[in-house]
């Protein structure tokens, strides 16, 4: 479980959070939106601990996060800059493992194992700067996946990529939840997209100084498809109510 | 298919511009417009330059040079990677010996030659210790830029994988700053090869290419093979160039400027 209390996070004398107050259960997949500026990026990075809480504590599981936690995974959405381009795809892949004290052999039948799994079969031995954009963002996800993280932080991931392409990835992210059931944390500016992919959506106020909006349970029936799903009364008015927030219309 | 059009009218365009040069000299001297002694005909100077190949004096001159040169160079690489490092990386010692390092280096390095010759004799010593004095800036300034240039972002993934500060600096700063230091090492290369012909010319004796060309000035008529001397140097710089130029492809294929070159394929 995560747990956020009264985070509140500055740069210099700016203040960017104020006191967000946060519980993620196990398991859940939280999409956080809001106006650029707005913070985002910066509670994912408190979450991550590569940011000191100035205010308020991070807790995993009763912890409280100091550093970065253990067995976390992080996706940026800038994948030609998060991926090492003297890498391999399989060796970017396999780069958590080395922290994990895993032989070569065994490194490389993981990070072959997860290739596979985001499609990714076949593309092993070449660069990242070889492949498209999304199958440079899959590697990006793969690299996340690869060492089983329980906690998966994702900022933006699909903002740089065409429709087509961030549907396909979507649903990559939806099927790795629900098969493994990791705890995600997915900040995104995409209000259809917080919708489609959420358990749950958190929308931060504009900022400075941004606060929790709403926070709003998605409770969409059946399973998620792209075309049905989207097309669902409840997912237009779930739209309705999260884009009116974006916007600064409370009631 | 545009990438080879363009690379065969480049080198047309250059082999051209050394056929201009090569008629303009040779013209001048056959016209009787300057002495022939003081400027011998290109072709009598290339031929020269070709004959001193088969001289086995002149090639362990040659020999010698490039020791000199290897040794000043490596050292240089020695001294300035890891100190780049330390420099790039902790601000700290970066502010602390950022005043020394700006008053000494403007100091031209030739204008160093009697000062260390008197310090070291004439000898190779003073030789390797003025190259890799030279050389060590670029390499040095190189490191430094290079890992200022290290994507911060890609730091923040390792970071958020866990990894500490040292395999942050060896998994990312290192091999990111690594093109630099090789285009730093390229220039103190050309560097280098100016203070080993430089030091053994103002030296006088000893053995080396700077040597024959200073002995060849003494000579009468010895213009053709201060000339010819002069030739050589300009064709070493260009093998040792061509070489870490080749190399930096080879080694470096992901940075930008080379990633078309190899035939990468989709980019986006």
């Amino acid at each position: 479980m995560l747990d956020l209390s009264a985070v509140g996070q500055y740069y210099g004398d700016h203040q960017v959070l104020h006191d967000i107050t946060l519980t993620v259960p196990d398991g859940q997949l939280l999409c956080v939106v809001g106006p650029s500026g707005c913070g985002k990026s910066t509670l994912l990075r408190t979450i991550a601990g590569l940011l000191p809480a100035r205010e308020g504590t991070v807790t995993i599981d009763d912890t409280p996060v100091t550093g970065v936690p253990d067995r976390l995974a992080v996706v940026f959405q800038d994948y030609g800059r998060s991926l090492l381009p003297w890498l391999t795809v399989r060796d970017n892949v396999a780069l958590p493992l080395r922290r994990r004290g895993l032989g070569r052999a065994e490194r490389r039948t993981e990070a072959d194992r997860i290739l596979d799994r985001v499609g990714l079969s076949g593309t092993a031995r070449r660069h990242p700067w070889q492949l498209s954009g999304g199958m440079q963002q899959r590697v990006a996800i793969a690299r996340a996946l690869v060492c089983r993280p329980t906690l998966l932080l994702m900022d933006e991931p699909f903002g740089s990529l065409d429709a087509q392409t961030r549907e396909d990835l979507e649903d990559l992210l939806l099927e790795v939840h629900r098969t493994d059931g990791t705890t995600i944390v997915f900040v995104t500016h995409d209000i259809d997209e917080s919708v489609y992919v959420g358990d749950r959506v958190v929308v931060l106020t504009p900022g400075p100084a941004s606060k929790i909006a709403l926070d709003l349970p998605v409770r969409l029936p059946g399973e998620r498809d792209q075309i049905a799903t989207r097309g669902l009364p409840e997912f237009v008015a779930l739209r309705a109510q999260v884009g009116r927030a974006v916007r600064g219309q409370f009631r | 298919m545009r990438d080879v059009r363009a690379a065969r009218r480049e080198f047309g365009l250059g082999a051209l511009g050394v056929l201009l040069a090569f008629g303009v000299c040779e013209a001048v001297s056959r016209a009787g417009i300057v002495r022939r002694s003081y400027l011998p005909p290109a072709s009598e100077v290339l031929a020269r330059a070709a004959e001193l190949a088969g001289d086995a004096a002149f090639l362990d001159g040659i020999g010698a040079t490039l020791r000199a040169w290897a040794l000043g160079l490596g050292l240089a690489c020695v001294i300035a990677v890891p100190l780049g490092l330390l420099l790039g990386s902790v601000p700290l010692v970066d502010s602390a010996v950022r005043a020394i390092v700006e008053f000494l280096r403007p100091l031209p390095s030739v204008a160093l030659i009697p000062l260390v010759s008197l310090l070291l004799g004439s000898g190779s010593g003073t030789e390797v210790a003025l190259i890799a004095y030279a050389c060590v800036w670029p390499i040095l300034f190189n490191t430094v830029y290079g890992l200022g240039e290290t994507d911060p972002l890609a730091k923040e993934t390792l970071r958020a994988f866990g990894f500490g500060r040292l395999a942050v600096l060896l998994r990312v700063e290192l091999p990111g700053t690594a093109p630099f230091i090789a285009a730093g090492i390229r220039i103190s290369a050309a560097v280098a090869l100016i203070l080993a012909v430089a030091t053994e010319l103002l030296a006088g004796f000893g053995e080396g290419l700077g040597i024959f060309i200073a002995q060849a000035g003494l000579a009468t008529d010895g213009t053709r093979d201060v000339l010819a001397g002069v030739v050589w140097a300009g064709a070493l710089g260009l093998v040792v160039n061509g070489v870490l130029v080749w190399g930096e492809r080879r080694l470096f294929p992901w940075t930008p400027e080379h990633r078309g070159a190899d035939g990468g394929g989709a980019r986006r």
